[in-house]
């Protein structure tokens, strides 16, 4: 479906030369990309306030538009029409550079996802290792946004959530090599390919712990309830975003959500079988459900994984920082380890139908 | 510009545009295993901490250029040695293509991070084995150095929290209500 798409616009403007139409069609892809997340992330917003609303016995809301569902496009537009502040005593080029520096590596790293069988942007040989170094980047918005502020609880919020980010990336670095170890490869293409035929062959059964560490840490590296200690109201107000106000704060916004329905998507593609059906080898159901496109099955277990962000936010009171850098250092670090050497042994003695 | 900035959070921020230029440079040399380490763990990790530091001090910009002339001869000194080192080494024609010889290309299946595990996990086993312990031992060795003095840390045992009891806690006193006309 892809190729096609590509051909037919190369087709469509022969009168460049090669290089000018790859330009083209690179741009076109990214385009394509973004704009669906914008508006997934736009409606996120929405879901977010009616589940949690609907959990805590609230409407949510449903002013604006039928059930409400204008309300992210309001919300936008408040954004965009609000005034930027910048503090007196910030440093005005930092102040801008950070949001920016959080928002871009949201957005480059999506360019390695396979939403289908050779349906994606760029097909990296070592697409995990750019997402863990371009996911790493991320830190920086949150650094810069803390120190350029010049303020004591942007600070306070940033040095915390900082070291907790650095922390938590070692963590889903080791889970993701448990998921390397199995799949042999660091290409995501390859490792949802392995994971072909039916949900038993997914990698959520051998790497079941592994797959727990990983959820908490996509939380901690997302900055989401219960582990959001970068905002914490109660604690420091607004954390980073503090002096923030308009497209500034935006930025780090639609960052955030994007990370968020990347790491769901990273779940998915990791744990449980990306674009693959779950009925697949089951005799009956899979002709039944062969005519569902590649795409749906990857969005549909994403939109779990993006639900269960409310439910845990609805559901759980927010850590104290100090237990959840113990969580990460003395229970998940050694679990993550001794789990690889599990994995090894899994390995050499070929159980089940993944290795 | 790392080095001519003021700012030392402008100069780390120099310093990461550096090193993705390095990686970008690695890139264009078909290298992109190396090109991702390198933002790994220079930009995401050994940088991050770089900032932590430069958040936490305090740096005063007075006394940073009152030390600048009295260390500046010796800076010229060496910027001077190291300078020279570069043009006898890479004037001397040992990185020319004639010696090294036109690199290969190779086409857009073959796969850098194959061939760098291949060579690692074969050929250069054990190197890459000892210098993993080594690194192990450091590890071991920096831990050790800060929990050496026990006395000022201090712990927290999160199964005696949790396992506290009401009675630890609370003395429950039987204290006589006073009656209510002794008490006016």
């Amino acid at each position: 479906m892809w190729q096609s798409l590509v051909d037919s616009i190369h087709n469509l403007i022969p009168w460049f030369d090669g290089g000018l139409a790859d330009v083209i069609i690179i741009l076109i892809k990214g385009l394509a990309l973004i704009f669906p997340l914008i508006i997934a992330m736009a409606y996120m917003t929405y879901a977010e306030r009616k589940v949690i609303g609907f959990m805590q016995l609230r409407i949510g809301p449903n002013r604006v538009g039928p059930l409400g569902l204008l309300q992210p496009f309001a919300d936008v537009f408040k954004m965009m029409f609000k005034e930027i502040i910048f503090p007196t005593k910030s440093n005005i080029y930092l102040f801008l550079l950070a949001p920016v520096l959080a928002f871009v590596p949201a957005v480059a790293v999506w360019a390695v996802v396979p939403f289908g069988e050779g349906f994606y942007i760029a097909n990296l040989d070592v697409s995990l290792l750019y997402v863990m170094a371009i996911g790493s980047v991320g830190v920086y918005g949150i650094v810069l946004a803390g120190w350029a502020s010049n303020s004591k609880y942007p600070l306070l919020g940033a040095l915390r959530s900082t070291a907790l980010l650095i922390s938590y990336e070692l963590v889903i670095g080791f889970v993701l090599v448990t998921v390397v170890m199995i799949a042999s490869s660091v290409n995501l293409n390859t490792v949802v390919e392995k994971q072909a035929g039916g949900i038993l062959n997914w990698y959520w059964i051998p790497l079941f712990p592994m797959m727990i560490v990983f959820w908490i840490g996509a939380l901690v590296e997302t900055n989401r309830a219960p582990f959001d200690v970068v905002e914490g109201e109660s604690e420091i107000v607004g954390g980073t975003h503090v002096e923030y106000s308009g497209m500034p704060f935006a930025l780090f916004f639609m960052a955030e959500y994007f990370n968020m329905i990347f790491m769901a998507m990273l779940a998915v593609l990791l744990f449980f079988g990306g674009w693959h059906s779950p009925f697949e080898g089951i005799p009956l159901l899979e002709g039944w459900f062969e005519f569902v496109p590649d795409l749906f099955w990857l969005l549909f277990k994403m939109s779990f994984f993006l639900f269960l962000y409310f439910w845990i936010r609805a559901s759980f009171p927010r850590f104290r920082y100090d237990q959840i850098m113990r969580l990460c250092w003395k229970i998940f670090l050694p679990l993550t380890i001794v789990w690889i050497f599990v994995v090894a042994l899994m390995t050499q003695l070929h159980i089940g139908p993944w290795f | 510009m790392m080095i001519t900035s003021r700012n030392t959070a402008k100069a780390a921020l120099f310093l990461i545009l550096t090193f993705f230029s390095a990686a970008s440079l690695w890139l264009l040399l078909e290298a992109e295993f190396l090109a991702i380490t390198l933002i790994l763990i220079y930009v995401g990790a050994v940088m991050v901490l770089f900032m932590f530091v430069i958040k936490m001090l305090d740096t005063d910009k007075s006394t940073l250029r009152a030390q600048f002339t009295r260390y500046l001869p010796l800076g010229i000194f060496v910027s001077i040695i190291v300078i020279a080192q570069m043009v006898l080494v890479l004037n001397a024609g040992q990185f020319d293509l004639a010696m090294t010889g036109v690199p290969e290309k190779h086409d857009a299946s073959y796969s850098n991070i194959t061939a760098i595990a291949e060579q690692l996990y074969t050929v250069y086993v054990y190197p890459f084995e000892l210098a993993a312990i080594l690194l192990l031992i450091a590890i071991i060795a920096a831990i050790t150095l800060v929990h050496r003095n026990e006395s000022r840390s201090k712990k927290q045992d999160i199964s005696e929290q949790i396992n506290v009891q009401a009675k630890d806690r609370m003395r429950m006193a039987s204290i006589k209500p006073k009656s209510a006309k002794e008490s006016k």
